[in-house]
């Protein structure tokens, strides 16, 4: 990780795009990484679409900009692919992370990327609602992200859910958050 | 050195805990975003009693402000935060603050002024207060954020100096963002900041005084000098005691943070977080063989025009980079700071004044490609060299 990694993160406000990206950062920071996570910032309003992002580098990270050449994208939303362009300034080696129901086959085809780019899809919200029994993609979609990019490894993340989530949640909740990284990790398909 | 243990947070959460060490007695503070989360968190210290801070609510900024005036007056360590229109309506009792020479110590989220209505940062409304008697910091990093407003406490309470602190950070891209901190021991931070002991605290009943007292034209004048002389003299104590803090901590403080200026051709000029970008695009510069430098104060009020000006003596162009606008003059208020510190110290290099940022507009790498390719052109005279603004 001695390179700078960036990932953006589409979602809409309320589906936990900027708490999955702190957990990212969370995650690379507890193996001795320099970190950064933020919002995009604006008015707040459930259900708009936002964007999140996360920078992880083995050196200090100067920059404070947003990000607008991702290595990684990861989409929390289909909904969201006729209205944003998701997968703009992206690196031409780069991975998109899409949660959805459609094939890895489909989805290339809907973000119609060139054939350098990774496609990988979960369904983080199927995922979420069997095992936190909640419509809340985001933490699934980590573990997605630890199997199809290795920038943190999903033991790691897991363990950073235990730490971030030990005192706030009760085990049972704790334990559906770790049963959906687990899933997730499995479940994801790349085209 | 410094072994304390990395982990994230925001430079609001950063800011609030070195408040928190430094424990003031009273805290009067106003919510306005991107300031919110300090006065936030710092709230929940004190209802943890992690501190003995008591905490004023009050209605308003100019209330906030006017308490911590009260408060400070009557011989209590004294911090509040606000921004923009906040920082704003706080204006009339800013420089009462200074002349009364309470050290006071508020963060400030810089953030723009409306209107348009904006949440976004850039320094209108730091620069609005620029002349008002405070001494002012800029922090580049959310851990820079922490270690100014430690410092903070321990300049504006020294005897030779007496007078209030802004210690700013960018809002939401330092105030928001979380980025890899550190943090020091609580004792370690008492220990350097010491007990602040007032000078003549309205509360010792038995030494009577007056506080902020009418005087008429020669004493008021004389009042001026003086704070003007304590300004002055800030400039070495905060070195003194920012090279003492970067002792214990080992992480840098210097009152003109440079890069690369030694053998620079064309050097940039700019405050807070945005340096960091300019350092970067730097790098990939000189890479492709083009000699930039980065000069970066970290404190704005006093003026460091002797350290900025030795920075850029060699440069063939400056590029000076205001985040803010004075409209209708020449220059943007660091402009025209960093060309007359030029003109005193016998600079003629060429320099040219951008306009950047505002509002939140963001800081790409082709923004700072842009300037060094006008410098090129400046520093063959053949550039326009008014001032130009780089985001519309």
């Amino acid at each position: 990780m001695s390179q700078l990694t960036e990932i953006r993160w589409h979602a809409r406000a309320g589906q936990g795009a900027v708490t999955a990206a702190k957990l990212v950062a969370d995650t690379a920071l507890m193996l001795g990484a320099y970190i950064q996570a933020m919002p995009e910032y604006g008015p707040e309003r459930t259900g708009a679409p936002l964007k999140a992002y996360t920078r992880l580098c083995g050196e200090p990270i100067e920059v404070h900009n947003t990000i607008t050449n991702p290595g990684i994208v990861v989409v929390l939303d289909e909904t969201l692919l006729p209205l944003v362009d998701v997968t703009e300034g992206m690196l031409e080696d780069g991975v998109v992370i899409l949660n959805t129901e459609m094939t890895a086959a489909e989805a290339r085809q809907a973000l119609n990327v060139p054939d350098s780019v990774k496609v990988a899809v979960v369904d983080a919200t199927g995922i979420a609602l069997q095992t936190i029994k909640r419509n809340i993609p985001n933490t699934p979609i980590v573990g997605a992200l630890a199997k199809v990019t290795g920038v943190v490894p999903v033991e790691k993340v897991k363990e950073r859910l235990v730490e971030a989530f030990g005192k706030k949640f009760a085990q049972e909740m704790i334990d559906a958050n770790l049963k959906s990284v687990d899933r997730a990790y499995e479940e994801v398909t790349v085209a | 050195m410094s072994n304390n243990k990395a982990f994230s947070a925001t430079g609001n959460q950063m800011v609030a805990e070195a408040i928190r060490q430094c424990d003031p007695d009273v805290m009067a503070a106003y919510p306005i975003t991107p300031q919110t989360t300090i006065v936030e968190n710092y709230a929940k210290f004190v209802a943890a009693g992690r501190v003995h801070t008591e905490f004023v609510t009050v209605e308003s900024e100019h209330s906030a402000l006017s308490a911590c005036v009260g408060a400070s007056s009557a011989g209590a360590r004294v911090a509040t935060a606000t921004a923009s229109q906040g920082l704003a309506y706080m204006w009339e009792v800013l420089p009462i603050a200074a002349g009364m020479r309470l050290p006071i110590v508020m963060a400030n989220a810089n953030r723009t002024l409306a209107s348009p209505i904006n949440i976004g940062c850039d320094h209108s409304d730091i620069m609005g207060v620029r002349d008002s008697g405070w001494i002012i910091l800029f922090a580049e990093t959310a851990q820079e954020a922490y270690d100014n407003t430690i410092v903070s406490f321990k300049v504006a309470e020294d005897r030779r100096v007496l007078l209030p602190v802004l210690t700013t950070l960018d809002g939401f891209i330092t105030s928001h963002a979380m980025e890899r901190c550190e943090m020091n021991d609580d004792q370690q931070v008492k220990d350097f900041v010491g007990d602040y002991e007032p000078l003549y605290p309205l509360l010792d009943t038995n030494n009577p005084v007056g506080h902020g007292m009418y005087a008429n034209a020669p004493e008021f004048a004389k009042s001026r000098v003086n704070e003007r002389a304590a300004m002055d003299r800030s400039l070495s104590v905060l070195e003194e005691h920012g090279k003492a803090w970067s002792k214990v901590t080992g992480r840098p403080f210097e009152l003109v943070d440079t890069w690369g200026t030694e053998d620079a051709d064309y050097v940039m000029v700019i405050l807070g977080s945005a340096a960091g970008n300019f350092r970067h695009v730097a790098r990939q510069l000189r890479e492709e063989g083009v000699k930039v430098g980065i000069v970066r104060p970290r404190v704005y009020r006093p003026f460091p025009a002797e350290q900025i000006a030795q920075a850029c003596k060699g440069a063939k162009a400056v590029a000076v980079m205001d985040r803010s606008d004075s409209m209708g003059a020449a220059c943007g208020p660091l402009g025209a700071d960093v060309l007359s510190a030029f003109y005193t110290h016998g600079l003629t290099v060429p320099a040219k004044n951008y306009v950047y940022g505002l509002g939140g507009c963001d800081v790409s790498n082709e923004m700072v490609r842009r300037v060094v390719a006008d410098l090129e052109k400046v520093a063959e005279g053949s550039a326009d060299r008014s001032l130009t603004y780089l985001d519309a």
